[in-house]
């Protein structure tokens, strides 16, 4: 198929015109699909605050499996094509392969997308994000979500094409680049997922319309979340290669050490799916044996993967600002960076957030015995809505602020308003995220409409904090939709009625990359020079210090319940 | 040059690795270790493990079992909303009891005596459900067609409720359940 190829006048990047157009439409589906989400993030707010309980038992569970299903899986994945189109094709300045397929694959999601939400709006379907069975939904619930996984997966066959085409056409030389490389993390993982999602949610379809006669319940529950959990790491690897990209384009970061940061998403492909073993950690199914196992993730590699990206980016950032002349003390570099920049600070809320909340509160909640303290309490979503939210949910937005202008070629509208969002919504969801964990540590429920228990023929009353913790949940949710939402309308503002902007040059034949000559990588300031970064080993040591007291504190609550054997 | 173009040095995986991060990775590593043991220590020396003892088995059956356990234990009864009996079970130290979870309630209510060791079968008649002990705060998946056999040492005498904690449909948040501690 013929094709052009414009390169930005901003950043320089190289859009080839079959890929931008995919980009954006996979951009645009999935701010459509946060829309939708986010309206029913309020509902089920509103429901949970215990002040107001906005919504009945029955539709809050209908509003509550839609609001799973439309950020997890439509908002997170319609983006993440997008992402992988931009990483292999953009950065790669390559034409992208079969640009027929990629377009199924979105019609697909598109399609499946909209089957899976009629079902739940129809409200036969009110059976949660993880349909656990033997509970059943309507077979089109089943079959969108098949039909959203198959699209996906012809994406991801379509980024492993383009890889391929730039290796033939020459479009670059040496390695990969690190952002493409940990984009080609999140593919691997992802068809692994798919594979897995396919495994349990066919035969479930078929189930639905009675060609199956039973699914065993915690069979179900094991190969489903060799998809649930597995999505998520789609996630890590995504928005982890996305702070690099914006360490990189705001501030000419490089890597510390290129072998060190691909090495640790190589642990991720081989790790992190056995992570999936962390949801069943309370089951009955599984010998203790198998939990430990599977669940130090083969003895945490794929947790010491993240602790090292946790120091690497901002180590890179630190190096890039030093390099620049902040060199004073600790922390110079980090309070002369561009905090104005919704790109930057989005990155960085993001990283502190998915590290210092996300990241400890699944290691712990992730431990064999200690997961009896949390299990299915609000303390998981809690968990997860700084690990999905705050972490990937927060960096796409920061990488769009960059995207609208490069991608879209309209200028970002109310920068004001875009310098405030970053913090609005970063700052109210990693509260939200704490508070949500402080409930579920006193042991209110997920998942659970009524914390009054009406209708039950016994009383329970929570304590007075729960209560507390449930209210703060309210009120820190509501901000962190409006955070959201106002995201939504500065996005969809500037695409509509922001100034366009020049798209720049348009050429028949890509530019490649141009090769790095020995003596230019010799005379680079700072190819080779090393530059120390005492203000990260300051923060990562902090991160540390948190990480262990939190995690032998959990021991010790643990030590204090009944005895169990 | 920048994480967005291929890496400056061909060979960079030759390139050094700085000491500070060999030590960043070191402390991962070990602290990865730390944890993976403080699971094998807890189950060795820990008094808080989560029972192996599980059987396949089918709602009839485990239903069969509980009721005979009822039958055989019930001390006395409490009325239900409806006014319907709640028969209240005492489970003798060391012995067994049961404990059936279905749509929506915990049945029946279970009377233990504070320091004493009894095991408790698990099971559940139709979906998921969950053990939210509370407020002690265990939290154990009920499956249907697993029947889970969990030793339990109460440490003080009360009223506990039981919360069902997985979703299973409208009622869910009705799912109460009760053991006296003596």
């Amino acid at each position: 198929m013929a094709t052009t190829y414009r390169t930005c006048p901003i950043s320089g990047l190289q859009f080839e015109n079959h890929a931008e157009k995919l980009m954006r439409w996979n951009a645009v589906a999935g701010v459509l699909w946060l829309l939708v989400g986010g309206i029913t993030a309020l509902l089920v707010i509103l429901t949970r605050w215990p002040a107001i309980k906005l919504l009945p038992a029955d539709q809050f569970y209908t509003i509550l499996t839609a609001h799973g299903i439309d950020m997890l899986i439509l908002w997170i994945l319609f983006f993440e094509m997008a992402v992988l189109y931009f990483a292999s094709s953009t950065l790669l300045r390559c034409r992208l392969a079969t640009p027929k397929v990629a377009w199924l694959g979105f019609w697909l999601m598109v399609v499946g997308g909209i089957m899976t939400n009629v079902a739940i709006y129809q409200g036969s379907s009110s059976v949660m994000f993880t349909s656990y069975v033997p509970m059943q939904a309507a077979p089109h619930f089943y079959l969108g979500i098949i039909l959203v996984a198959v699209g996906a997966l012809l994406g991801t066959a379509v980024f492993f094409g383009t890889l391929v085409v730039a290796r033939k056409d020459k479009t670059y030389t040496g390695s990969l680049p690190l952002v493409v490389f940990g984009a080609l993390t999140a593919a691997i993982i992802a068809t692994f997922t798919i594979l897995a999602g396919a495994g349990i949610l066919v035969p479930t379809f078929f189930w639905s319309v009675g060609l199956i006669k039973e699914i065993d319940a915690q069979l179900y529950r094991m190969v489903w979340w060799g998809l649930g959990h597995s999505s998520q790491q789609i996630n890590v690897a995504a928005h982890v290669s996305i702070w690099y990209l914006i360490a990189a384009v705001v501030l000419g970061a490089k890597p510390l050490s290129e072998k060190v940061s691909r090495g640790a998403f190589l642990l991720y492909i081989l790790f992190l799916q056995l992570a999936s073993a962390h949801h069943l950690l309370s089951d009955p199914g599984m010998s203790a044996e198998w939990k430990v196992l599977n669940t130090s993730y083969f003895m945490y590699f794929a947790v010491m993967a993240s602790m090292i990206h946790g120091f690497t980016v901002p180590g890179a950032v630190e190096a890039a600002q030093r390099r620049k002349g902040f060199t004073n003390g600790l922390f110079e570099w980090l309070r002369k960076a561009p905090w104005g920049n919704p790109v930057f600070s989005g990155m960085f809320i993001s990283l502190v957030s998915f590290g210092f909340l996300g990241g400890i509160s699944g290691v712990v909640l992730g431990t064999e015995q200690i997961n009896m303290l949390m299990h299915n309490t609000f303390y998981v979503p809690g968990h997860f809505h700084t690990t999905v939210v705050t972490g990937t949910t927060l960096a796409f937005m920061a990488i769009t602020y960059l995207l609208v202008p490069v991608l879209f070629r309209r200028e970002m509208m109310f920068p004001k308003l875009c310098q405030i969002q970053p913090y609005l919504f970063g700052i109210s969801m990693s509260i939200l995220g704490l508070v949500m964990m402080g409930a579920g540590t006193l042991g209110v429920s997920r998942r659970h409409w009524d914390m009054a228990f009406s209708g039950a023929p016994f009383q329970y009353e929570w304590p007075g904090a729960a209560y507390l913790m449930m209210g703060l949940t309210g009120i820190f949710g509501v901000i962190a939709v409006i955070g959201g939402g106002l995201w939504i309308f500065l996005v969809v503002w500037s695409l509509l009625f922001g100034k366009k902007l020049d798209g720049g040059k348009v050429s028949d034949k890509p530019t490649p990359i141009p090769a790095n000559p020995i003596a230019q990588a010799a005379s680079h300031s700072g190819s080779n020079e090393h530059v120390n970064v005492p203000g990260t080993v300051v923060l990562a040591g902090l991160l540390f210090v948190c990480f262990v007291l939190y995690y032998f504190v959990n021991w010790k609550y643990l030590s204090e319940v009944w005895l169990l054997s | 040059m920048s994480a967005i173009l291929p890496p400056s040095e061909r060979l960079w995986w030759k390139q050094p690795i700085a000491g500070v991060e060999w030590a960043w990775i070191a402390i991962a590593f070990v602290w990865g270790m730390i944890m993976f043991g403080m699971m094998l220590y807890w189950h060795i020396y820990g008094k808080q493990n989560l029972s192996n003892e599980v059987y396949k088995t089918k709602p009839e059956m485990f239903a069969a079992k509980a009721e005979k356990f009822i039958a055989e234990n019930t001390i006395r009864t409490e009325k239900g909303l409806n006014g319907e009996e709640i028969p209240v079970a005492k489970i003798p130290p060391g012995g067994d009891g049961y404990l059936i979870a279905r749509l929506w309630n915990w049945h029946p209510i279970l009377e233990l005596e504070a320091g004493k060791e009894v095991k408790i079968h698990l099971s559940s008649m139709d979906y998921n459900h969950g053990f939210s002990l509370q407020p002690v705060n265990i939290n154990i998946q009920v499956i249907p067609g697993y029947e889970h056999v969990v030793k339990m040492t109460p440490i003080k005498a009360g009223t506990y409720a039981i919360v069902c904690n997985e979703y299973c449909g409208i009622g869910h948040h009705a799912m109460l359940g009760r053991i006296y501690v003596k």
